[in-house]
């Protein structure tokens, strides 16, 4: 079985910040692999110690910037990694799910995999549906939400279960191929060693722009245009005790012991 | 081509309170637009279902019944084909797990644009206004779409629409092409059982990733101690395995109203604050003077928690 795990560099943002125009001033961000997609290559990593999978490849779009976050996946045991960047993303402040689908479906269209695995969203703009809306376009199944994969696959079945609200699991079978969007907690990430690491520096990482994979430009063009950024309106009319530990301490002691519900 | 096509969200025999959330919210839309609110109810008690949606507002509702619970595949091509039928501008669902398991597909099976999560909406003739979170609830932002559109509602942001409504009902006869359906639905299963149901505690000291390190969970465990409380936890603890998730709030775990919640190293993601704000009064304890949970807090320590449980602890000793 061939995987394909979708990854993206996210930017992460500092307690304090500034917005300026439509975005988070530069020197207040960072930069992580998201955090669902790390529970995703864990689990392509896993099926692949299983030996249920022979291959595991991850697909990014972004610019070179962003190399060293996606050969975080490499160090942890994927094979080889795709980027797609084009001139035509270069200052695109929103890319939209359509616009990742059409670019992504040219990625599953060449690699042709057996099973998709991406993030139930991304940690900065987490729209939370191109793991779906890829799988409806290149025609597989699909599962949103997985916290659960069974790694004994019953012929081209995945077993999953998909977390709905209110602690209740859902247990499907899905026929492959499909794409399952993966929920944080489904496994334990693991960190990757020094020798991954070094490892990972010799790894295949090639790099396609949209002509490469026969996507016209035209693809990038969103929708959705951000036409505006602010920090929400706080409605907090909360009471914010000021001091040491101690005094601090002390106050919250005294509430507990006015609500009666100290010992 | 002014209507608005809203999707019903039920489990298990009950109807989703964001159901009865998506017919305000489509409403507004419909008002804005000046066109019809349109239910769509699919699958289970269908006339069950429609009876009770039959709320001020709704214009029409439309029932398809083809099995018990959901099936992407079923709600899919049902959600295409009504709009097919209706020419709706918008295509309303509720950004719930189910939501997110057909509303991208719908979209682009459509060749519509999808935006998610939103929690607030307006329309300008052609143009729809979004407004949605980015960075985890720290920023908001506005989106601009021309045209028809698929669109997720985030849950318990608008009021649930009430009254009695005159809406027609009638049984749409969606065409299911029994083959394309590739996922089957087995059964479900209550999760987060076990020795301690953190709903029924009375003071719930609650721990989130601010804690760092599984050992330092030791100076929380104190602290319930000390108090007599139950210890509870945001999401990443229980993803990391620190705690069993019969200990998790939130949105996926449990919903709590203790008389006292305080939140230790907690930001306040909008899953867990579903969770947890009914609580008669919410103490937070976090060094981000920004961080979400101020937002819901009565009382607040912006202070380093491996200073304040300690010190809090030793009172009660």
């Amino acid at each position: 079985m061939k995987i394909l795990v979708t990854v993206k560099e996210v930017a992460t943002v500092e307690d304090e910040f500034e917005i300026e125009g439509t975005e988070i001033a530069d020197q207040y961000l960072g930069a992580d692999l998201n955090e669902w997609d790390d529970y995703a290559v864990e689990e392509a990593v896993q099926l692949q110690e299983a030996g249920v999978a022979d291959e595991v490849v991850t697909v990014t779009i972004g610019p070179e910037d962003c190399e060293q976050t996606i050969r975080q996946a490499l160090a942890k045991g994927a094979d080889r990694a795709v980027r797609v960047w084009d001139d035509s993303l270069e200052g695109v402040d929103l890319l939209d799910v359509n616009a990742k689908t059409e670019i992504l479906s040219a990625v599953v269209e060449e690699e042709d995999p057996d099973l998709i695995l991406t993030g139930v969203q991304a940690g900065d703009d987490s729209f939370g549906a191109t793991g779906v809306s890829l799988a409806e376009e290149v025609g597989y199944q699909w599962g949103a939400v997985v916290n659960h994969l069974e790694h004994e696959f019953d012929g081209d079945v995945a077993s999953v279960r998909r977390e709905l609200e209110g602690g209740v699991e859902e247990l499907t079978d899905i026929e492959l191929p499909a794409a399952l969007t993966i929920q944080t907690g489904i496994n334990e990430p693991r960190y990757a060693s020094l020798r991954g690491i070094r490892q990972a520096q010799r790894k295949e990482l090639d790099v396609k722009n949209l002509a490469d994979l026969d996507v016209d430009e035209s693809a990038v063009d969103s929708d959705l245009e951000l036409t505006d950024m602010y920090e929400p309106e706080s409605e907090s009319d909360v009471t914010v005790w000021e001091g040491s530990a101690d005094d601090t301490a002390a106050e919250l002691g005294e509430l507990l012991r006015d609500k009666g519900v100290a010992p | 081509m002014s209507d608005v096509l809203a999707v019903a969200d039920h489990r298990r025999g009950d109807l989703r309170d964001v159901s009865y959330e998506l017919i305000t919210a489509g409403r507004q839309l419909a008002d804005d637009t000046g066109g019809d609110l349109h239910l769509a109810v699919i699958s289970g008690s269908v006339d069950n279902f429609a009876e009770k949606l039959n709320r001020d507002g709704v214009d029409a509702i439309h029932t398809v019944s083809h099995g018990e619970e959901f099936n992407h595949d079923v709600y899919t091509q049902t959600i295409t084909q009504l709009y097919d039928e209706l020419a709706p501008q918008y295509v309303l669902t509720p950004n719930s797990v189910n939501g997110l398991d057909y509303a991208p597909a719908v979209a682009n099976e459509l060749d519509l644009p999808v935006v998610t999560d939103t929690v607030d909406l307006s329309v300008n003739g052609e143009t729809l206004t979004a407004t949605r979170e980015m960075y985890g609830g720290k920023v908001e932002t506005t989106n601009e779409l021309e045209g028809d559109a698929v669109v997720t509602i985030r849950e318990a942001e608008w009021p649930t629409a009430e009254g009695t409504g005159d809406a027609s009902i009638a049984a749409f006869d969606a065409e299911i092409d029994e083959d394309a359906i590739g996922s089957t639905v087995n059964g479900f299963e209550e999760v987060g059982g076990g020795d301690v149901d953190i709903s029924e505690a009375d003071v719930l000291v609650s721990v989130g990733r601010g804690i760092e390190e599984e050992e330092n969970l030791d100076i929380i465990r104190d602290l319930a101690d000390a108090l007599d409380a139950t210890v509870s936890s945001s999401r990443p603890i229980v993803d990391n395995g620190w705690l069993p998730k019969n200990r998790q709030v939130g949105q996926s775990g449990k919903v709590v109203t203790p008389d006292v919640y305080i939140a230790i190293g907690i930001s306040g993601a909008v899953q867990h604050v579903a969770g947890m704000k009914g609580s008669d009064t919410i103490v937070a304890i976090n060094t981000d003077p920004n961080a979400p949970i101020m937002d819901i807090a009565d009382y607040a320590i912006h202070d380093d928690l491996f200073d304040v449980v300690p010190a809090l602890t030793e009172q009660f000793q």
